[in-house]
């Protein structure tokens, strides 16, 4: 819960007098006046109920009698990239795990980690990224928390979140339902996310022009839902990039996956990036991505819910069970392993 | 993208591989010396197409392979000491010298960075002026010239806390080592298009006289592999041997003349040796005349240890085609990329890390 002691600090820092400090100090976290100001002019307009905050934990009604709960933990460098930036990224990431079980997003949590000496000015427009968020998917923020670490114990700021979502009637979307025969279909192209934020980091991105693919999920995982289509599994692609989550779900399901490699959306300029750097798009980071592995008689009814993005990358069958099969053009195949270790740029 | 797509396309591989398996009579063992070229071949399965027409075996030009493990253990030993930054090339991080890995002494806290090109070293030397920054320069012809650029520019502007460790090494005297081998049963070569790009073809005429052996310059895409494969054919069921340029799009006759007398300006040939193959007569790079006082090794005293023997690795004959990475009686059973037992498994341009990726059957 956001209290107005909590700082993890062990040093003693003296209160500083200051109602208009540009950036965060230690003082923000170390229970005083300025804490409170922090929490009550910008942490508090994120919750549909400010009197929450005030309270060691909240009370909410219960969703439904099947809810789907996760966490995770963002921290991304820069904090602000093309397209989006951590607080959007922490409000999506946790909206879209629960809605690859099938979830509708209702109650969240917000947890702050800041480094001594971020900006308000950047905490704020992070803050307001994840109220816009929110909002987009109807998310309520319920509780929270903010720690402030000394210079140079965190990386300017980092969020994590945890989500509640309602699972509706009898749905059953999981790793174990998936079947020999079953179509897998992407949603969009891949490695957006990847190529945004290692261009940001390599001073390219205006000449890459790139922006992250990060969006919620729940809209796209809804309106399968809506139309009854028979969903066995869904996965978003984040870190490891689609090849990791092929390759989970072929060890989940004991069963292999064939791609049809020319099938796979990659946008000619994330293509050119990776070509020079000499990177796999399979592998690079999405965080709007996902695939919906369904059986072959909903796929046209799939492509249909997820617009003209979504297309047919493979199919799951019996053959080389656990291992994940790229089909080339010119009839060779090939594996699409797991990544060992991260991408590394090549000497040449 | 054009380059990309018209070199990738389907059709276009199709036809080429029904060409070869027309035109070969019998079943000719071709050797790419590019790691780069090994990579794309496995990838693309062209060795699968060409199952049992043509027998690719796979060269020692991949740059981190060769690397002698006691360079390696230089960088380490360097990058642990106060006040200095290691900055390296990205796939030479991973590869183990006799203990470590420069990842590893990453991870125990020594400052390795990762970087694109040799000029962002000097850049960071020129940032920190109270560090002591080394380059790690590593590769064949290719990088050579733009890895002598820094160690130029820090002569020319006195930058005095830089340095290199040179690990440098030259493809045609380890053609003429791998050749002169009685074991080799290579008839053919695809030599590296990027390498050539830089030197020329010089001495690539000189091998293909000495041993009567065709030699096509190729290129790296799907389609350069495979036309490169079927003038090598060509020149085989004709009997005739010389040099061909498939990559006439980046390879000139005569090279590049400003890279290859930027590469004269500061090195000077040298024996070297390669890890895996042993001591190769003038094939590789040093540090020459005044540019000497440049030498990471020397500048920081380390002491080079002989190479550890005591490895079970193929790699040797496997960087020479003597043996087919799969064929390694340690390959995906105790050698793995995660815990390898040489450079092959984990480098971006190693052949076992080709095969362990691309090809590996589900024996697990």
């Amino acid at each position: 819960m956001e209290k107005p002691h909590a700082t993890i600090s062990t040093q003693f820092h003296c209160p500083r007098p200051a109602h208009e400090s540009e950036k965060i100090s230690m003082s923000h976290g170390g229970g005083g006046k300025l804490m409170h100001q922090l929490i009550q002019k910008y942490i508090q307009p994120l919750y549909k109920d400010p009197t929450a905050i005030l309270h060691d934990s909240t009370v909410v009604n219960s969703p439904g009698s099947r809810i789907a709960m996760t966490t995770d933990s963002f921290v991304v460098n820069p904090v602000q990239f093309p397209g989006g930036d951590i607080g959007q990224l922490a409000v999506c990431g946790t909206i879209n795990d629960l809605a690859m079980a099938g979830a509708k997003p209702r109650y969240m949590s917000l947890a702050f980690i800041i480094e001594e000496g971020l900006s308000l000015e950047l905490f704020e427009s992070i803050l307001l990224s994840i109220r816009h968020a929110a909002e987009q998917s109807q998310v309520e923020i319920v509780t929270g928390d903010t720690k402030v670490v000394e210079r140079g114990k965190g990386d300017q700021i980092f969020i994590n979140t945890s989500g509640i979502g309602e699972v509706a009637g009898d749905l059953d979307i999981r790793p174990g339902r998936i079947a020999a025969g079953d179509a897998i279909i992407i949603n969009g192209d891949i490695g957006r996310h990847g190529v945004a934020i290692m261009s940001s980091r390599d001073g390219t991105s205006a000449e890459v022009g790139i922006d992250s693919d990060l969006a919620p999920l729940d809209g796209p995982v809804q309106s399968l839902i809506d139309r009854q289509i028979d969903v066995h599994c869904l996965r978003d692609l984040t870190r490891g990039g689609l090849a990791s989550a092929l390759n989970e779900l072929a060890e989940a399901a004991d069963l292999g996956i064939v791609i049809d490699e020319a099938s796979i959306p990659v946008n000619h300029r994330v293509a050119s990036y990776c070509e020079i750097l000499g990177l796999e798009p399979h592998y690079l980071a999405n965080e709007g991505r996902f695939i919906c592995i369904l059986p072959q008689s909903a796929v046209d009814a799939a492509l249909q819910a997820l617009g003209p993005d979504a297309t047919r990358i493979g199919t799951f069958d019996s053959e080389e069970k656990g291992f994940v099969r790229l089909r080339s053009q010119w009839d060779t195949q090939r594996f699409l392993p797991m990544l060992s270790g991260e991408q590394l740029p090549r000497i040449c | 993208m054009k380059y990309l797509s018209e070199y990738r396309h389907p059709d276009a591989i199709k036809g080429l591989v029904s060409n070869i398996k027309h035109s070969a009579s019998s079943p000719w063992t071709i050797m790419e010396i590019c790691g780069g070229q090994t990579h794309n071949i496995v990838k693309a399965g062209i060795d699968q197409a060409l199952s049992g027409t043509i027998d690719l075996v796979h060269g020692p030009g991949c740059p981190v392979c060769v690397t002698p493990e006691a360079k390696i253990d230089a960088a380490i030993s360097i990058s642990q000491l106060d006040k200095v930054i290691v900055c390296s090339y990205g796939d030479m991080l991973r590869v183990p010298g006799s203990g470590q890995s420069l990842l590893q002494a990453k991870t125990d806290g020594a400052d390795v960075r990762i970087i694109y090109s040799p000029m962002d070293a000097l850049e960071i030397a020129r940032k920190n002026p109270h560090k002591e920054v080394v380059f790690f320069a590593v590769g064949f012809e290719t990088t050579a010239p733009a890895n002598a650029m820094p160690i130029y520019l820090a002569d020319k502007e006195a930058i005095g806390n830089f340095s290199v460790i040179v690990s440098h090494v030259l493809v045609p005297p380890a053609m003429r080592a791998i050749l002169s081998n009685r074991d080799c049963k290579i008839q053919g070569f695809l030599a590296a298009g990027h390498v050539c790009t830089v030197t020329g073809l010089e001495e690539y005429h000189e091998l293909a006289q000495e041993f009567s052996i065709p030699i096509v310059v190729t290129g790296f895409e799907p389609v350069d592999i495979l036309e490169g494969i079927s003038r090598c054919v060509n020149m085989l069921e004709s009997k005739t041997c010389g040099v061909h340029n498939q990559y006439a799009r980046s390879v000139r006759e005569n090279g590049n003349a400003s890279a290859r007398k930027m590469i004269a300006e500061v090195f000077a040939v040298t024996d070297m040796d390669w890890r895996g193959m042993g001591m190769i007569p003038g094939s590789g790079l040093a540090l020459k005349g005044p540019y000497s006082r440049f030498d990471a090794e020397a500048r920081f005293n380390t002491q080079s240890r002989p190479p550890s023997n005591v490895s079970d690795c193929h790699a040797g004959e496997v960087l020479q085609g003597l043996l087919k990475p799969s064929a390694c009686p340690h390959f995906a059973r105790t050698c793995h990329p995660e815990t390898p037992l040489g450079a092959p498994m984990v480098s971006a341009e190693g052949a076992c890390s080709a095969f362990y990726q691309y090809s590996r059957r589900s024996s697990h």
